[in-house]
């Protein structure tokens, strides 16, 4: 069987791809094994665990049950890119004075859970962040420090920005 | 505890002024995992790279008559295709036996299993293509015609042998073992009060974030394989492609990057992984195979299935006299390589009744074979049964004398001036301190308020309850755990360290980062050892070609274990960098010393030179220093620990639950840890790392059981099916110290990474059974689901 292909042409991390995409290719692939960006993870491969997490066009889709070619005419952003450009700067220098990750597997779609919290929870409880980031799982740490690291992000926005905290 | 002047290492000459140990820095290293920048096993690429994928057996018990790989071959993108006729060429069958288990028997077991499968995933043929794709595209191509054969999947059915798996082996018996003490049945029929009871453990597995994973390297111009592996032995892995693939030991070099959590999972002998380093030394090209879920879900080990009868005989003041145990454990069909599946139920023998002070005590232990993927050792081996069985029935002794839990256990633990200590069982204990443990738990989680709010929100029919689980944890294993019985397993570990030019520590280590940082805390210890900045420490890890000798992460063993290496190499870096500065300085060395990376005059800290002065004369101008003085900046030291089998830790875990006695689902409100891990290096990462070992034993204990059909289908072996905890369910853990560093090394430290798991699952289950005791409820069947809560309460 040769691979059925379709044109695509989307950014990801900036940069643009014009390509043949294989039909059935799961974005997470795509970006993993024709982009060389090793840094979203396969965990489980149907949609639990969270490892495998991008942003398209701003929003955090699963990389394993997205297909490549739904990525057509949008902007996707890595972990890479996503490093690169600082926006997940404050959330990593937290969940390393917190000690927020163990084996790092799954820290790439933790971090872009945590940036969507940062974004669009930003008064969100102790418990809230618990059932927010209740779709990534880590096996390595009792989540408690990757509350707190999120947590302490928010405490420190909150007060950046005269809130009440 | 010992007195302050007692620790190690407040020694004379040890500490520095930047003492890192104790102190709660963040992970050396572990940035480029927050950055996308790790290198797990999947990210790795090589030229002419292939993938290989399995074709599994879909039966749990099946001969082969025939299988038809022709179609499969054909296939776009196949390069080859093997059965485990023409992979045992290549690759010579195993045992999974040790000497020291005295009788323990298991069958040869093949890479790909060539005639027959025993359970439903076994590997019975190989595909390799150029794209995993492709490969998993030709899986199905594969014909076979399968005779099916008798299964058996219940222990106790096994135990009867109506159906016998290994037909040379007579019956299904792994291994048995019994002990007891000198008279016994005199002393337990002395008792006022006996208790029994029988607890079930569903077997569950370690869902490791990132699957197993290899990628083999064979390059016949120099016989040389390579083997990229997430690992957390590469040595003992070296030692077992070289003896099984014909390949001198030197010739193989195993390395081990990244790794996406292991607990057990990456320390044992694989099927399919062996199966890939012959398949690259018969295709002479690096070939891949990186599982997919349902294939861990299949083949990783699984653990602790067991039916544990306990009893146990005390006096109507409570004191306990006895502990009575008889353990049945299944463990697939196979007994896994090379460390056995008998060590888990072994591990039950020797840690039942473990925290407590009686004399007398039986046990009788019974591991069979079935027809379901393999067990093996799983992260806190055999810990999670010991306690919960001891400290479940530690409770029913209480409630029938009429004691609370936490005076009972007072009365019983032994004593802190007590040490050395022999338990019955024979194994021996350095210095614990379980009274100390249980002392600051009760403050910690303000147990008598505690009780009080349990009572009140009781009588508005609030079903609280509290639950204790005294433990103790096997850390730093000497040789006594599998080098005696014939494993080539080193208990030994080593680091190499050297001062670099420029004034850098570069420190090279046989132990492994699995995430746990392991690597974060031989910085800390390294550059307190040498007297330079963390930052000025680099730590290299996982590679046989360049680090030296040892047996790896496992067992609670690297901190305490590499840790000690490090520390002693770093000391004598440290005198040898005083030695060069001395000669270069034209002064005695003792007059010198090394403060955070710079040569000072010891009684006025004047500074004297930067290391890289230090580099620069020693490694370049060598011709500056005395003719007969030759410098040493790069130093190997090795630590066995040997004075005990183990260094045992011990700890207590309190749990505080509200059940739903409408739903039968429990709400885990908080959770509490005092432990005992003797020197504490990096506070902030034993913490996180007893609360993830806590969340994996809830996991156990709530949420998570590999369900299996009676004819050996596993019925769960999706994420979406398992359970694991997430974070909504979890609780906020309170995590307290006590710290008696052990004397057998001078860093004291004794091992961490298994305690949470060991203890939890007993606590909460006490926990639960506390809340359900007024209304005459108890469970008893791990894990705890809102059926079996249900049931309990008669309600279904």
């Amino acid at each position: 069987m040769s691979e059925n292909c379709m044109h695509a042409q989307f950014t990801v991390n900036g940069e643009t791809v014009d390509a043949q995409v294989p039909v059935r290719m799961h974005l997470v692939d795509y970006l993993r094994d024709e982009l060389g960006l090793t840094g979203s993870h396969l965990g489980c491969e149907h949609g639990v665990c969270g490892a495998c997490q991008v942003m398209v066009d701003g929003q955090v889709v699963r990389g394993c049950l997205t297909l490549a070619i739904q990525a057509n005419g949008k902007q996707v952003q890595t972990i890479e890119g996503l490093t690169e450009n600082r926006e997940l700067q404050q959330l990593q220098a937290a969940f390393l004075e917190h000690n927020a990750f163990q084996c790092g597997f799954c820290s790439s779609g933790m971090l872009l859970t945590a940036l969507e919290i940062t974004k669009h929870h930003k008064q969100a409880t102790r418990e809230e962040i618990r059932e927010l980031i209740s779709g990534n799982y880590c096996r390595c740490t009792g989540y408690q420090a990757i509350v707190n690291a999120i947590e302490s992000v928010l405490v420190k926005s909150s007060s950046e920005s005269g809130a009440k905290v | 505890m010992n007195a302050p002047h007692e620790l190690p290492l407040h020694a004379e000459g040890v500490a520095t002024q930047e003492n890192y140990v104790g102190q709660s820095v963040p992970r050396a290293g572990a940035k480029k995992l927050l950055e996308g920048r790790g290198t797990y096993l999947d990210d790795l690429r090589l030229p002419r790279l292939v993938h290989v994928v399995f074709f599994r057996s879909p039966h749990a018990h099946a001969n082969i008559k025939q299988l038809d790989l022709s179609q499969a071959r054909k296939q776009p993108g196949v390069v080859a295709v093997f059965d485990g006729h023409e992979v045992a060429k290549f690759c010579t069958p195993w045992v999974g036996v040790l000497g020291h288990l005295k009788g323990i028997r298991s069958a040869p077991q093949f890479a790909i299993a060539p005639e027959r499968a025993c359970w439903q995933g076994e590997a019975v043929a190989a595909i390799v293509a150029q794209t995993r794709r492709q490969a998993e595209d030709a899986l199905d191509h594969v014909m076979v015609d399968w005779d099916l054969l008798p299964v058996v999947t219940d222990m106790e059915a096994s135990l009867a042998g109506d159906v016998v798996i290994h037909a040379d082996l007579g019956d299904n018996k792994c291994f048995s073992r019994e002990l007891i003490t000198e008279n016994f049945e005199a002393e337990f029929a002395k008792a006022d009060v006996v208790v029994e009871k029988v607890y079930e453990f569903s077997r569950h597995t370690g869902v490791t974030n990132e699957p197993r994973g290899i990628l083999a390297d064979y390059n016949p111009a120099e016989n040389l394989l390579t083997v990229y592996q997430g690992t957390q032995t590469p040595n003992m892995m070296q030692d077992i492609f070289s003896r099984h693939l014909g390949i001198p030991e030197s010739n193989v070099r195993v390395i081990c990057k990244d790794v996406g959590g292991s607990f057990g999972i990456k320390v044992h002998v694989y099927p399919d992984e062996m199966a890939t380093a012959a398949i690259s030394v018969m295709l002479k090209r690096p070939v891949k195979f990186s599982a997919d879920r349902i294939e861990s879900f299949l083949t990783d080990i699984h653990a602790r299935e067991h039916k544990v009868k306990i009893k146990l005989a005390c006096t109507h003041q409570g004191d306990i006299i006895a502990f009575d145990l008889n353990d049945l454990t299944g463990i697939g069909p196979y007994s896994v390589y090379p460390r056995t599946s008998g060590i888990e139920g072994n591990q039950v023998v020797n840690l039942t009744g473990g925290p407590y002070k009686h004399k007398h005590y039986k046990a009788k232990l019974d591991v069979v074979f079935t027809n379901k993927n393999v067990t093996c050792q799983y992260r806190a081996v055999g810990h999670p049964i010991a306690m919960a069985v001891t400290e479940g029935i530690v409770d029913e002794a209480a409630r029938k004398i009429g004691m609370d839990p936490a005076e009972f256990r007072r009365r019983n633990l032994i004593a802190d001036d007590a040490y050395p200590y022999t338990f019955p069982s024979g194994v021996k204990f350095e210095k614990l301190s379980h009274h100390q443990c249980l002392d600051q738990l009760m403050t910690l989680m303000d147990y008598k308020g505690l009780r009080q709010e349990q009572a009140n929100l009781r009588a508005k029919g609030i079903y609280r309850g509290i639950g204790l689980a005294a433990m103790i944890e096997v850390t730093n294993p000497s040789p006594a755990f599998y080098g005696v019985g014939g494993a080539r397993i080193s208990a030994q570990d080593g680091a190499t360290i050297r001062l670099d030019p420029a004034g850098m520590v570069n420190v090279l280590v046989s132990v492994t980062e699995q995430g746990q940082g392991t690597e974060a805390v031989f910085t800390q210890i390294a550059a307190t050892a040498v007297g330079v900045k963390v930052e000025n420490v680099r730590v290299i890890t996982g590679d046989t070609a360049i680090t030296p000798y040892g047996g790896g992460t496992w067992a609670s063993r690297g901190a305490g274990i590499g840790g000690e290496a490090v520390l002693q190499a770093g000391k004598v870096l440290r005198k040898h960098i005083l030695d060069v500065a001395a000669a270069i300085l034209k002064v005695e060395s003792a007059t010198l010393d090394l403060v955070n990376g710079v040569v000072v005059d010891k009684l006025s800290g004047q500074e004297q030179m930067p290391l890289s002065e230090v580099g620069r004369v020693a490694y370049f101008r060598p011709d500056t220093l005395p003719m007969n003085f030759q410098s040493e900046l790069t130093v190997t030291r090795h630590y066995t620990p040997r004075e005990y089998g183990f260094t045992f830790t011990n700890g207590i875990q309190a749990s505080y639950v509200e059940v739903d006695t409408e739903t039968g689902f429990v709400k885990l409100l908080k959770h509490w840890c005092v432990e005992d891990c003797g020197t504490i290096i990096n506070p902030m990462l034993v913490d996180e790392q007893i609360r993830g070992g806590i969340v994996q034993g809830i996991g156990g204990a709530m949420f998570e059981e590999c369900m299996y059909s009676e004819d050996g289908q596993l019925l769960n072996g999706s994420m979406a099916d398992y359970l694991v905890p997430m974070a909504g369910e979890m609780p906020d853990m309170v995590i307290g110290h006590v710290q008696t560093p052990t004397k057998t090394s001078e860093l004291g430290a004794k091992g961490a990474g298994e305690a949470g798991t060991a203890g939890a699952p007993g606590a909460v289950m006490n926990a639960i059974n506390d809340a359900l005791a007024p209304l005459n409820a108890n469970v008893s069947v791990q894990p705890f689901t809102p059926q079996r809560v249900l049931a309990a309460l008669g309600k279904i």
